[in-house]
């Protein structure tokens, strides 16, 4: 049985649609799991996402619950990370802050990967005056800092988890659009290009359907190398007090207020500061792995 | 009425003149070859017809419809192209079958299922090739998608742009027969362009012979077979590949 299954997956004239798609993310699969790195990455990953659904469940205490009579305790049996200022369970905060930090890290690549993607696509297959503008407008924000640029923004919408998280999309998208237009530029004179207009489709229909998926593979691994400077950035604007506002755990916000304390208590800045590197090296990982993957052409096997 | 007409055609990339002064009529059902070195400016004619050089002058025409400067979808029903590298002309991430759905769903045609079905038949591709991707197809099946494609949308005038010069001989030879047999059950008319002389000799009634973007001269193809040239290029051109005049 499992034979036959493997080689319903890697049977090289599949009889349908689906299982020529199945194969292939069959195939992309079984090379992601030969590399250590990437599976240790998506181990994390798949950690901090199990972690984030049943936070309730896995919490041993509330993570805004306060006790003043177990101010700063250092980490022990009863709180395996200590406790911070308030007396409030640092793990239980971690493990709750871990849904902060993947909405932030999801919405924004949601917001920021399309509308990067889209704008550089149109840009390289029109070129001529719509590149110009387009380029023009990715220029001006690129030419800004990024957490400058998003601090500004925060400043101007007001502080809160989501106007951070409109902010870093507005920072984020630039670079994909450049990918996105480098990439199409590489393949928009292509013969199987001229060959669709010949058809008679719409550009609308060769942007979306046929300059699109060739972006998308180093799009993926662009984003996931990128999701660890997003959750940084959340978290220097939640450690600025411009993302997420208290009581919220969010993890910038917590080493920010645990930096009044750092030489005495260090366990309130620290675990928070674990969390966030354990995280943007898991996506790291993953990213590599990926790209060694989708795109063998950039991948580091020389 | 004629396949194509093109009078006093001028084409230019940017401002570099490719193409000048060129007129030929090509007769419905008629195999017409351009012939000519590399750099002549045959290919960018086709290119110029199909709508993929749009920068041109003159008069241009395709079964008495006269033609726009960019492919259209009324164009796309009668006039379709086959591209020289079958290895750029087909999408890495597309299978045969969306690549043959694709026409179809373009001008909303319904039984696409049987339609794909059909034109792999026609075109000697088992079904079984049907759901693969590019990179898992040889040069030749890959020649053999691209003029499936092309003719999905059931056209009458084909443009063949040096449809074998990337596959190697003994393929070659299979895709040639493939599109004479597929000329005669379908009726088509062929505008080929070629380096190849035995190849004219083998597909085509007449060809114009191209040099440095003027067509020189519009010989019949059985001046393959005496040399019966009379401009001092397309003699040189015979004599390069093989043959010897006999006047």
């Amino acid at each position: 049985m499992q034979m036959l299954r493997r080689d319903w997956y890697h049977d090289d004239a599949p009889a349908s649609r689906f299982q020529a798609n199945a194969g292939r993310f069959y195939r992309a699969g079984g090379l992601l799991m030969r590399n250590p790195l990437a599976v240790l990455g998506g181990a994390i990953i798949l950690l901090l996402v199990l972690t984030a659904a049943f936070a309730p469940w896995i919490a041993p205490y509330s993570a805004v619950g306060q006790d003043l009579s177990a101010r700063l305790l250092p980490p022990s049996a009863q709180h395996w990370m200590g406790t911070d200022e308030l007396g409030r369970d640092i793990l239980s905060r971690v493990i709750y802050g871990a849904r902060i930090t993947l909405m932030i890290v999801a919405l924004v690549a949601v917001i920021s990967a399309p509308l990067g993607l889209i704008i550089g696509a149109v840009s390289g297959y029109f070129g001529g005056l719509v590149d110009k503008v387009l380029m023009g407008i990715t220029d001006v924000f690129l030419s800004m800092p990024k957490l400058i640029l998003a601090l500004a923004f925060v400043a101007a919408l007001g502080p809160g988890i989501e106007n951070a998280i409109i902010a870093i999309a507005i920072t984020a998208w630039p670079a994909y659009a450049r990918i996105a237009r480098a990439e199409t530029l590489t393949f928009c004179q292509a013969d199987f290009i001229g060959a669709t207009r010949l058809l008679g489709a719409s550009h609308g229909r060769i942007i979306l359907r046929h300059v699109l998926p060739l972006c998308t593979s180093s799009m993926i691994v662009r984003v996931t190398l990128d999701m660890a400077g997003i959750i940084l950035t959340a978290a220097g604007l939640g450690f600025l007090g411009l993302g997420a506002q208290p009581p919220l755990p969010e993890w910038g916000a917590m080493i920010s207020r645990g930096r009044v304390f750092i030489l005495d208590q260090w366990w309130v800045a620290t675990m928070p500061g674990f969390a966030i590197i354990l995280v943007s090296l898991g996506f790291c990982f993953l990213g590599d792995g990926l790209r060694d993957v989708l795109d063998p052409k950039q991948g580091g096997k020389s | 009425m004629s396949a194509i007409s093109l009078s006093d055609l001028d084409i230019s990339y940017g401002s570099a003149k490719v193409v000048e002064g060129v007129s030929f009529d090509v007769a419905e059902g008629e195999s017409f070859a351009l012939v000519g070195e590399s750099g002549s400016g045959k290919s960018t004619v086709l290119k110029a017809i199909a709508g993929l050089a749009p920068d041109w002058t003159g008069g241009m025409s395709v079964l008495g419809q006269p033609r726009g400067h960019r492919p259209d979808r009324g164009f796309a029903r009668r006039c379709q192209m086959v591209f020289q590298d079958p290895y750029g002309s087909l999408h890495p991430r597309k299978t045969v079958d969306t690549v043959l759905s694709e026409p179809l769903q373009v001008h909303g045609l319904g039984n696409r299922d049987a339609r794909v079905e059909e034109m792999l038949r026609a075109v000697g591709l088992d079904r079984r090739f049907r759901f693969r991707y590019p990179h898992q197809l040889s040069g030749g099946q890959r020649q053999r998608v691209a003029i499936a494609r092309a003719l999905m949308l059931e056209p009458k005038v084909m443009l063949l742009d040096e449809p074998t010069s990337a596959l190697d001989v003994s393929v070659q030879a299979e895709i040639l027969n493939l599109l004479k047999r597929l000329r005669a059950e379908q009726g088509l008319t062929y505008l080929m362009v070629t380096h190849n002389l035995p190849v004219v000799g083998f597909m085509c009634d007449r060809m114009a012979v191209m040099n440095r973007g003027r067509v020189v001269e519009i010989a019949p193809a059985t001046a393959l077979h005496d040399g019966s040239f009379a401009d001092p290029y397309s003699r040189a051109l015979y004599a390069a590949s093989g043959g010897t005049a006999h006047d």
